[in-house]
């Protein structure tokens, strides 16, 4: 009886454990913005919060900064992966992109970030490999690549992350678009086989691909991590003076930062308005370009190029993953030397003991997570199946609404909220705050195929009298293996990455490898990002192999299930 | 009467909430066992970072206290956070047991009541600091001690450069903008308000004044304009020479230091006369690597750990404290293959097997001798570091 009535509340559940914090802690930032800070003594209303962001001399710029990155990053991310599939997909080229750009998206921003930093910078990789032969320098040009005052290395910092996420959202929608047959009409006619992809396929992936496209670009505006790596700092972009300011000694400064906050959410929301009438204008434009019936015959020109720049990408993360390994093992590196002087396993042996405690914390608090996640996701989707609930598109809005409200614009509130209440800090409060950025992640993994499960093994298991629970336990969730466990991964993956929820809902306390790794960031010691870098990298790949290799292990001999 | 009883019970505070007494040793290190202490410590240097958790394996052994290293990015967080509990009211058990801290951070502190004490002359082994050679144990950045953060090393300026590109020293700040003219583009400082990018600050303001004596008393809105508008003369002349014109800088000390290896600025500033020489052991620099003063001197001051009026763990923090202070800390600390700090002890108040650990030190190719490491100046009144670095923010934060 008890465990009827649970079912059902799942949802509901699952709905507070989401939006919970996020109102919350936009509660908790619209409060101190209007000068309302119990805490530090001062009640409102006011104004004077927005006058002293207003007076900050860098307001403009860093405003810029977010914006044009932000929507720089998304228009050539969408650009280089609508490309990439219009002019290659079906093809052998394609099925190695993908393999390639596959296993990047579980590396975390930090990371990639990293490793484009120590690749591009005068003093770089790749300066080292071609000097002084090829350039004639003996010491490093005096050029501001990382750090550019334009936020362009921070651009192509979110672009080599976001290439792989859009891409895999996109073969998934491609199933569902009918995207060969299509081709091969237009190809009949002949279209190209770019032209004809963007003509008849690209509108379909698109209104299916939406909501991830909204998260990137909300996603990319309120960016911390990569920003602090890449980005510049005179002055910094938006999200890092938000977070700056919450960490200032006198408390006051918080209502500024509350009010950068609430500016920051209404930047995010009027970009995401902009883009859709863009969306609107680009479809009108299309249709004129539809009807004119070009056929293409740039296709091979601009199909090559988008090639290059995915593949530039996939390598620029790759190769950063490289220089991130020859640092961990590095003896002394001088420029111009191509190699350190000597490899040497000190540097591991100094770091490895910090990175194995920072590894536990970092493992728990994913698991937990994780689990939840998973749990209230399985609960959901039972619970829609068992009732005939139907989910409606707006329902579906409300996973992506943790994801496209900016972090920097509901964290700190719900730090300031969590002192006011004098919640305990700790790994509690972190894991809570994970699950709202896992489960969106996980649902969205599982959704698809947890629906497309045949319904009528469930309806000849109950021929056998199994219960609904027995089947869900005995039939549904084994046959289901690979996917459940490709979306904890997910999960886990997605809770290892995550660093302002951790930084200000654990006090300072909880230290991950994300953590600890932007830390060092500021220390610039890169033997240590070296070491930390591989290991958060490691922590976020190797479920992700595992998610492959356990359904492969326990259905050695039931091989008509590793499909399932 | 019997009001009188019910008021005494009132007035008498619960033996739970009694703080320690630091006088009765015996009782501090009978209640530390057991008790976890957060240290809140700057995280950006990796040897620091490795002595932190060698400290945090010996008073494990010996005591019985669990040490956990909280790394900072900015000393400031973990004063807003205890700054933040008090006016949440949280009073017990807060988040932070002690922080690594001097300067503008402990002025703050002790001015608005947030600090434990007065503990730090109660503790066993200050009897062995050199607080009568050393003023700068007994009075931080000017602001008088009074026993509320313990020492546990010396920091002086010194200038970090590679001989190979830049064979020699400079005398003055003057000599260095010269050369920075002369070299466009070959040296930088942290970004302020990282704490050695306004030494850095300081450093020039007391080096250029023809009298810097009125830095000791607090900037006042009267002289703050005449006595900075020099430093910002400097500044507006050094700038467009920087490494990237001035348009980036390092993020911290250790970040600088990096670009000296990888050869994109031939000088640096450091507040750790062994620092050169631990990062060359550590692959860090390269061994052509040495170091420099003024001739005027540089300025010098002395790192303290305090603790939180609301820490859980006062005990346990001020055996942290004490074994910070001991010769066994001490000589560690100053190895520059560990992390090259001065140490606070008194030679001729150690034993002599204690003394011996400091004597047998070779303090390595890239560390002054004390003799050459000159005149140790003051720090200014904290008042001038605040002001200047909010505006060096407001001046070259927003360049462009």
């Amino acid at each position: 009886m008890s465990r009827r009535r649970l079912l059902p509340l799942l949802p509901a559940l699952t709905m507070l454990a989401l939006l919970g914090p996020v109102l919350a802690g936009l509660w908790g930032t619209v409060l101190p913005a209007f000068g309302h800070l119990p805490a530090a003594g001062l009640t409102g209303p006011s104004l004077d919060p927005f006058r002293d962001l207003l007076g900050w001399a860098g307001l403009p710029r860093a405003v810029m900064l977010s914006v044009g990155t932000g929507v720089l990053a998304t228009v050539m991310s969408l650009a280089i992966v609508m490309l990439v599939t219009a002019g290659w997909s079906g093809t052998r080229v394609f099925g190695v992109l993908e393999r390639l750009l596959s296993p990047l998206l579980a590396v975390p921003h930090a990371a990639a970030a990293f490793g484009l930093a120590f690749l591009i910078a005068p003093s770089g990789w790749l300066a080292r490999l071609t000097s002084p032969e090829l350039t004639g320098w003996d010491r490093p040009p005096d050029l501001l690549i990382v750090h550019d005052s334009w936020g362009l290395a921070m651009t192509a910092g979110l672009i080599v992350k976001e290439v792989p996420f859009l891409l895999l959202i996109t073969l998934a929608a491609l199933g569902q678009a009918d995207a060969q047959r299509s081709v091969r009409v237009a190809r009949a006619l002949g279209y190209g086989r770019l032209t004809g992809w963007l003509k008849t396929v690209f509108p379909r992936v698109y209104a299916q691909i939406r909501p991830p496209v909204y998260v990137v670009l909300a996603y990319a505006m309120s960016v911390v991590d990569v920003a602090v790596i890449l980005g510049p700092n005179t002055p910094p972009s938006l999200s890092v003076q938000i977070v700056k300011l919450m960490a200032h000694p006198d408390l006051s400064h918080r209502l500024e930062a509350a009010a950068g906050a609430v500016l920051q959410l209404l930047l995010v929301i009027g970009a995401l308005l902009v883009w859709r009438l863009g969306e609107g204008a680009v479809a009108a434009l299309g249709r004129r370009w539809i009807a004119a019936g070009a056929r293409g015959k740039a296709d091979p020109v601009i199909a090559g190029l988008a090639l290059v720049a995915g593949a530039v990408s996939a390598l620029a993360v790759f190769l950063g993953l490289v220089v991130l390994g020859v640092w961990s093992v590095a003896g002394f590196w001088g420029f111009p030397d191509a190699l350190p002087d000597k490899i040497t396993m000190a540097n591991w042996l100094r770091f490895g003991p910090g990175t194995l405690q920072a590894l536990g914390e970092t493992a728990f608090i994913a698991v937990v997570a994780a689990l939840v996640a998973l749990v209230l996701t399985i609960g959901c989707l039972e619970a829609e199946y068992r009732h005939k609930l139907r989910v409606s598109q707006r329902a579906l809005w409300v996973l992506y609404i943790p994801l496209l409200v900016p972090q920097t614009a509901f964290l700190p509130g719900l730090q300031t909220l969590m002192l006011n209440l004098g919640a305990e800090v700790g790994r509690g409060p972190v894991i809570l705050a994970h699950v709202v950025f896992v489960l969106p992640y996980v649902f969205l993994s599982l959704a698809d195929p947890f629906r497309a499960w045949d319904a009528r093994m469930g309806v000849i298991a109950a021929a056998l009298r199994a219960s609904p629970d027995g089947i869900l336990w005995r039939v549904r969730l084994p046959m289901l293996l690979r996917p459940v466990l490709t979306a904890f991964a997910v999960g886990l993956a997605v809770s290892v990455g995550q660093y302002l929820a951790t930084l200000l809902i654990g006090g300072g306390r909880v230290a991950t490898l994300t953590t600890e790794a932007v830390a060092l960031a500021s220390g610039g010691d890169r033997r240590a990002i070296g070491v930390y870098g591989l290991m958060q990298t490691g922590a976020a790949l190797v479920p992700f192999a595992l998610a492959l290799l356990i359904p492969a292990l326990v259905w050695r001999n039931r091989k008509g299930l590793r499909h399932g | 009467m019997k009001h009188l009883a019910v008021l005494a019970a009132l007035l008498a505070p619960l033996p739970a909430m009694a703080d320690v007494d630091p006088a009765d040793w015996e009782a501090v290190t009978a209640q530390a066992e057991g008790q976890t202490v957060y240290w809140n410590a700057w995280g950006g240097s990796t040897t620091t970072n490795d002595f932190i958790a060698w400290v945090g394996s010996r008073v494990a052994q010996d005591y019985g206290v669990t040490l956990n290293h909280v790394k900072l990015t900015d000393t400031a967080d973990a004063v807003t956070r205890v700054l933040s509990e008090k006016q949440a009211g949280q009073n017990e058990n807060g988040a932070i047991d002690m922080i690594w801290i001097n300067g503008a951070n402990f002025a703050a502190m002790k001015e608005a009541d947030l600090l434990f004490g007065p503990y730090a002359e109660q503790l066993p082994n200050w009897a062995l600091a050199d607080f009568e050679n050393k003023p700068a144990l007994q009075t931080d950045f000017t602001v008088p001690v009074d026993g509320y953060e313990s020492p546990w090393a010396m920091a002086q300026v010194v200038f970090v450069h590679d001989t190979a590109r830049m064979p020699d020293r400079l005398g003055s700040m003057d000599a260095l903008l010269g050369w920075a003219q002369a070299n466009p583009g070959r040296f930088s400082y942290p970004q302020p308000p990282d704490f050695l990018g306004t030494t850095f600050l300081k450093q020039v303001l007391i080096d250029i004044l023809p009298d810097p004596l009125v830095l000791a008393e607090p900037a006042t809105d009267a002289n703050y304009d005449a006595v900075t508008a020099p430093l910002w003369a400097y500044l507006d002349a050094l700038t467009p020479h920087l490494w990237r014109e001035g348009r980036a800088y390092p993020a911290s000390g250790p970040a600088q230091l990096q670009l000296i290896a990888d050869a994109e600025v031939d000088l640096a500033i450091s507040f750790s006369p062994g620092e050169a020489t631990a990062a060359i052991a550590n692959n860090q620099l390269p061994d052509t690597v040495r170091t420099f003063v003024l001739d005027k001197g540089t300025i010098g001051n002395a790192s303290f750990v305090a603790i939180p009026y609301n820490s859980g763990a006062k005990a346990g923090a001020m055996v942290v404290a004490n074994f910070l202070l001991s010769p066994e800390a001490q000589a560690r600390a100053q190895d520059p293959a560990i992390l090259g700090y001065g140490t606070v002890l008194a030679m001729d108040k150690l034993s002599d097997a204690d003394r011996a650990l400091f004597e047998t030190l070779d303090l390595g190719i890239a560390t002054l001798t004390p003799a050459e490491l000159g005149v140790v100046q003051d720090e200014p009144h904290p008042t001038w570091m605040t002001r200047i670095s909010d505006d060096w923010v407001a001046r070259y934060g927003v360049a462009q």
